[in-house]
């Protein structure tokens, strides 16, 4: 039995292992082909990411976000469903918790970080539970509304801490008058910051214990309860889940209000732990990165931890790789974008390596159409 | 299936407000309203020909993923084959700097034509052959362009020269409408008229057809001997082509530079597009119409300073309107039945 389920350890992670090689090698190739040094560019890479204390700050700092957003998209396939709303939720995590952040200056800590976090990860409940809703209600495709509401909360926030325009447009409720002209929130006060594990210059704060909290909660949620259970089952097989008595609508709604959760989780996070503040500039692409993170992961909570790190490591290496090699940290986004197309299609990557398909093993992303 | 699902409800409410708002601009220049009128910011001949302007990608990108998606393959990455032919477009327009601005420009038009093609290549080999899920690979598109595009970008470089306008013999002099519609530069007029040769294509031609049997029943078209997965490579491939085109609008003729990220979300608002006109070409040409006005509306709305409303909200419009059609509010979409499937002949799968 032992070495049967090592056999099938070393099977799930052959895939995103060879993935991972070949998305390094085809950067390197495409950054040859345009006159870099892959070799220096990888040099400095690794040395910003790993190299010093300081590399090692930023890796952790950037583990947390991309742990968070995601174990969002990963709860969403294990339902069935294909959340590209993490950016959306992040978003509006932010814009709850830094609404809690800058009030309620004379507010203990211990209770000020928790309220910030919690508004946070409410703000990114309620917007995933949107196309949840929608699904269920209308059979509106959850592809479709997340796209959409992604630009709807980034549209809100921006709203949010407009300056306000020369011709007499007003600013937004969170703007921050002393910021003039730039649209921003104004600073989150102390009480509500979460406290540093290593201050500055390193500036890694305990969010990241509660990001990995997280994997163990969402791996016991998943694994170990009935709504789990439940979960995915509605993931595996729709119909039959229905005729065994699971509420679908129900369990639709609720991967989507935890899926919200987590991305606006890490949106909170960021804001408290990281920013200190919201612009709309903020948040980049953190949602799609979710989506690679929870595919490398095979959408496994722990697998999502390591994606996350992995992915947080070239995140940071990137400043590091541009200065010393002088290839642009773009890079990075390519590789990621390799990355996905590897693990999404196994296919290729058995096509490359000539890897035959074993008969046990399993899809690791559902099968989705617009029709529904 | 020749004809009875050609206009369904949503599609029509969108050609008809694209009408009525072209109708309403046409009498409002018409009529002798003073100049600094509401009526007249809200449908002056500059608004309507920045809506124009803004309409054309959108339209574009919209037949793009018309044609991916009539076939059966969901195509989310039309931003990143947008964002590819605009890049390729303009490096092609800088190696040629030193031809004769009109070819220089060709070359462009048809390197953006080309690098949109390889996009939808690349969609419908993942999708087709990896059996790669579709949303992803279109999410793999729009990263993967993002990342390139501006890892490859040298804000050095710059393009000499743009398409300008061309005036329709005695069209063009019609009051009004000569000045909204028949004055344009090329590409303008390359899109409207693409979005009828589609429609005719579509709805009157065996490749229309067969190309609709791919995307609908794709078991029955193969079985009276329709090649599926042929047509779906084609249209991708095609799809991929027109979004390029969309992109080189961009650069060549709207802009005349390329920045990063400058399709800055219009290849999301044409999916919304093509979902609002309920992937009927008209349809979407007049969801983009009015997604185009939204962005008129607010930069005449800038101009005369007379905002009571955030342009963020008005911006917002596109993707509202999209959600509250794919809910079904106002009478359902419906995409093409076999979307996202992948087709494999009988005997064929491993």
């Amino acid at each position: 039995m032992g070495n049967f389920s090592l056999r099938r350890l070393f099977r799930s992670l052959l895939i995103p292992i060879l993935a991972v090689i070949t998305a390094l090698i085809v950067g390197a190739v495409i950054m040859w082909l345009a006159g870099d040094n892959p070799i220096a560019a990888y040099k400095g890479l690794f040395q910003g990411a790993f190299g010093s204390a300081r590399g090692w700050a930023t890796t952790i700092r950037k583990w947390s976000p991309l742990l968070l957003t995601g174990l969002s998209v990963a709860i969403a396939f294990q339902a069935g469903l294909f959340n590209i709303g993490a950016s959306g939720q992040f978003m509006m995590g932010t814009i709850f918790s830094v609404w809690v952040g800058i009030n309620f200056a004379d507010m203990p800590a211990i209770i000020h970080v928790p309220l910030a976090i919690s508004a946070g990860i409410l703000g990114g409940l309620l917007w995933g539970a949107i196309p949840g809703i929608l699904k269920v209600t209308t059979g509106a495709h959850e592809v479709i509304t997340t796209i959409m509401l992604n630009y709807i909360a980034a549209l809100f926030a921006g709203w949010t801490v407009y300056a306000g325009g020369s011709q007499g447009q007003k600013p937004g409720p969170l703007w921050d008058p002393a910021a003039k002209a730039i649209s921003q929130t104004p600073p989150v006060v102390e009480s509500a910051r979460i406290p540093f594990i290593f201050g500055p210059p390193y500036r890694v704060h305990w969010g990241i214990a509660l990001a990995i909290i997280t994997i163990f909660v969402m791996a016991w949620i998943i694994y170990k309860t009935t709504i789990g259970f439940e979960l995915r089952t509605v993931g595996q097989n729709f119909k039959a889940s229905k005729y065994a008595g699971i509420r679908v609508g129900w369990t639709i709604i609720l991967a989507m209000m935890l899926a919200g959760a987590l991305a606006g989780m890490a949106g909170a996070i960021e804001t408290l732990g990281v920013n200190f503040k919201f612009a709309p500039e903020f948040g980049g692409s953190v949602g799609f990165d979710g989506i690679t993170v929870a595919l490398l992961g095979q959408t496994n909570p722990f697998g999502v931890g390591l994606a996350a790190f992995f992915l947080a490591s070239l995140a940071a290496g990137g400043a590091k790789m541009q200065f010393d090699s002088g290839v642009s940290s773009d890079i990075i986004q390519v590789i990621n974008a390799l990355l996905l197309a590897f693990v999404a299609a196994p296919a290729i990557i058995r096509y490359i390596y000539r890897i035959r398909k074993s008969p046990e093993e399993q899809e690791t992303t559902p099968k989705i159409s617009w029709g529904g | 299936m020749s004809s009875p699902t050609r206009f369904k409800k949503t599609s029509l409410i969108a050609l008809a407000i694209a009408i009525v708002l072209i109708i309403v601009g046409i009498v409002v220049n018409l009529l002798p309203i003073p100049d600094d009128s509401m009526w007249r910011v809200l449908f002056g001949v500059s608004t309507l020909n920045f809506t124009l302007r803004a309409t054309v990608p959108l339209a574009l990108g919209a037949m793009a993923g018309i044609l991916c998606e009539r076939t059966g393959i969901i195509n989310i990455g039309i931003e990143g084959m947008m964002l590819a032919g605009a890049y390729a477009g303009f490096v092609a327009k800088v190696a040629t700097n030193s031809w004769p601005l009109m070819p220089s420009l060709l070359f462009g038009v048809a390197a953006a034509l080309l690098a949109g093609a390889a996009m939808g290549y690349i969609h419908a080999l993942f999708s087709i052959k990896f059996k790669m899920d579709q949303i992803i690979s279109g999410t793999f598109l729009i990263l993967l362009a993002g990342g390139l595009t501006a890892y490859l970008f040298n804000p050095d470089m710059v393009a000499e020269g743009k398409f300008s306008p061309i005036a329709i013999p005695f069209l063009s002099k019609i009051p009004v409408i000569g000045d909204i519609f028949f004055n344009n530069p090329p590409i303008t007029y390359t899109a409207l008229i693409l979005v009828a040769i589609l429609h005719v294509a579509l709805f009157h031609t065996k490749w229309g057809l067969r190309s609709r049997a791919a995307g609908e029943h794709p078991r029955a078209a193969d079985t009276v001997g329709i090649n599926v997965n042929f047509y779906r490579y084609m249209n991708t491939t095609l799809g991929g082509m027109v979004a390029g085109l969309a992109g080189g609008f961009l650069v060549l003729e709207a802009v005349g530079q390329f920045q990063e990220g400058m399709t800055a979300g219009r290849g999301f608002i044409s999916l919304a597009a093509m979902i609002f006109g309920n992937w009927m070409p008209f349809g979407a040409l007049g969801a983009a119409t009015l997604f185009g006005y939204t962005q008129g509306v607010q930069n005449a709305l800038l101009l005369a300073g007379v905002v009571n409303i955030p342009r963020h909200f008005i911006s917002m419009l596109p993707y509202l309107v999209t959600i509250i059609a794919v809910a079904g509010f106002v009478g359902r979409v419906r995409p093409p039945a076999a979307e996202g499937k992948v087709y494999e002949t009988e005997g064929s799968s491993e």
